[in-house]
């Protein structure tokens, strides 16, 4: 393993193509460091703007007027903004409000981290989306099916998780893995806010050996694996979620 | 769910020399147009009762009003001595005791066969699974699928789906049974294997209560008709005299193109 470390030296050396994030173990550490970052928080924020958009469709059926306004104006307000701004906004304008309290060595700290709102922030920025595709795939439920459990004693909570989440599902698994792809390429923009990902650690690796052609290339080819994976996983969940003798 | 002393109550006073299904003036509009404009009539336990008339007369609103699929605007429906539209109704209490059968069968389609006759009773009324599951065989038997158990409704022909939406009621444990339209979706052929499967339930006793155009199956096992035009019943009587004199001109002219 070490000579494979080695051969990128040999190779900066005679090449000058510097791929430190190979021969150095410090970069190579930070770089495995972002990399786990950035699976972590996409992780994270995958979960949260799936639970955000289950639940924003619920409410979108919900009978009162002004629940259902609030849903839709949470969407529009994320849908028609940069997700940039965004997080931005979620880290300057609301993390400054935010109450600080005293870390582990006496020194003042915000309740929620870079990390937290980065967080906050991606998966609203996703949700918003989901409710939409979520709410998509309930309307293509047939009102009749919804029906005929009803007929058979489901309440409505009942209903939407024994039948209708499980048939709208299957009917935007397509939109919604498209959406799942974009938030992991988004999740880049918590660079923005000094949360470790891969490309922050990539900045701070070609600001230490100005290497930016390598860590830009190397950056591409990792998201292309990544994203590619994610795409992989979701198109065979996709097949196995297939139903026998149904176009969806 | 309601306490039980309530269920107790309500029950106690029915009795089975009372009909099991009595609906009394009832009226219901959609928006302005009135369509049920005051409907009586009872159903005494054990009785096929089948329901005839033009397209639009309301006969799909009837049954579903009976399950509180949608709410009346005046008059009472009671199943059991319970009223169904009792706002303090306990919705769950009156859909164990009717179950409901449509013409667009509306199975489960990410179930199979089996699956979507087990899964009321374990969900909704928290069965035991094996139990049930024993339960679902035999229904599965009963309406002549076993051996399609396994197969999800993508894969039943249209009577095949319409005998395990049959089944799927019949899980429950209905006192009354409403079908409607239940054959009018399908082809000729399987029609027959979907009638025999209602007839079968009839024989045993099980109340039925038929929207259809089958004359002759109405003929053959209906022990009361009724024939609705315009949100009212216009004529009812005994199949026999039904059709060989029919009283009302409408029910003269509704039975001349149908026949
Ligand atoms: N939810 C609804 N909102 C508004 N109008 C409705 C609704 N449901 C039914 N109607 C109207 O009520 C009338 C009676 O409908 P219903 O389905 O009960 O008729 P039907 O006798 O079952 O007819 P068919 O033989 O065609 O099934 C129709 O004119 C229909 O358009
Ligand atoms: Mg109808």
């Amino acid at each position: 393993m070490e000579d494979f470390f080695q051969w990128f030296r040999w190779l900066y050396d005679e090449t000058g193509i510097n791929l430190t994030i190979l021969y150095d173990s410090f970069d190579r550490e930070r770089m495995v460091r972002g990399f786990f970052n950035t699976i972590y928080l996409s992780l994270i924020c995958l979960a949260l703007s799936v639970v955000i958009g289950l639940v924003g469709a619920w409410l979108q059926g919900s009978p009162l007027k002004w629940t259902r306004r609030i849903v839709q104006g949470y969407i529009q307000l994320f849908r028609n903004t940069p997700p940039l701004v965004q997080m931005y906004f979620f880290f300057f304008a609301l993390g400054s409000l935010m109450p600080r309290m005293e870390n582990e060595y006496g020194i003042m700290e915000p309740v929620l981290s870079n990390w937290h709102w980065a967080i906050i922030s991606l998966s609203f920025f996703a949700g918003a989306f989901n409710v939409e595709i979520f709410r998509s795939g309930i309307e293509a439920v047939p009102r009749s099916t919804v029906e005929a459990a009803e007929s058979l004693g489901y309440t409505r909570l009942k209903t939407y998780i024994y039948v209708v989440l499980p048939l709208a599902f299957r009917v935007c698994l397509p939109a919604l893995n498209n959406n799942l792809v974009n938030l992991v390429k988004t999740t880049t923009l918590a660079y923005a806010i000094a949360v470790p990902e891969m490309l922050y650690v990539a900045n701070q690796i070609w600001s230490d050996s100005v290497n930016v052609p390598e860590m830009m290339t190397f950056l591409l080819l990792a998201y292309v694996v990544l994203v590619g994976l994610l795409v992989h996983v979701m198109n065979r969940w996709e097949r196995a979620m297939r139903l026998p003798g149904y176009g969806v | 769910m309601s306490s039980s002393s309530e269920t107790a109550a309500t029950q106690a006073t029915w009795t089975p020399d009372r009909p099991i299904v009595s609906i009394h003036g009832v009226h219901k509009r959609f928006g302005d147009f009135e369509v049920l404009r005051g409907v009586t009539f009872d159903v005494m336990k054990g009785d096929v009762v089948c329901v005839i008339g033009p397209s639009g007369s309301g006969k799909s609103t009837l049954l579903r009003c009976i399950n509180a699929l949608v709410p009346i605007d005046e008059g009472s429906i009671q199943v059991a001595g319970q009223e169904v539209h009792d706002p303090k109704l306990d919705k769950l209490a009156l859909r164990k005791k009717v179950g409901m059968v449509f013409q667009q069968y509306n199975l489960f389609p990410h179930k199979t066969a089996l699956q979507n006759v087990m899964m009321a009773p374990i969900q909704v009324l928290k069965q035991d699974k094996a139990e049930v599951r024993e339960r679902a065989l035999k229904l599965m038997k009963k309406v002549r699928l076993n051996g399609k158990e396994d197969a999800y409704p993508g894969e039943l022909s249209g009577g095949q789906q319409q005998r395990v939406a049959i089944a799927r009621s019949l899980a429950m444990n209905p006192d009354v049974m409403l079908f409607d339209e239940v054959t009018a979706a399908l082809d000729p052929e399987t029609v027959k294997e979907v009638l025999v499967t209602i007839r079968d339930l009839a024989e045993e006793g099980m109340t039925c209560m038929l929207v259809t155009h089958e004359m002759g199956f109405a003929r053959e096992i209906a022990d009361m008709m009724y024939f609705t035009d315009n949100g009212v019943i216009v004529e009812s009587g005994p199949p026999k005299e039904f059709f060989a004199n029919p009283r009302d001109a409408r029910t003269k002219e509704f039975l001349g193109q149908i026949l």
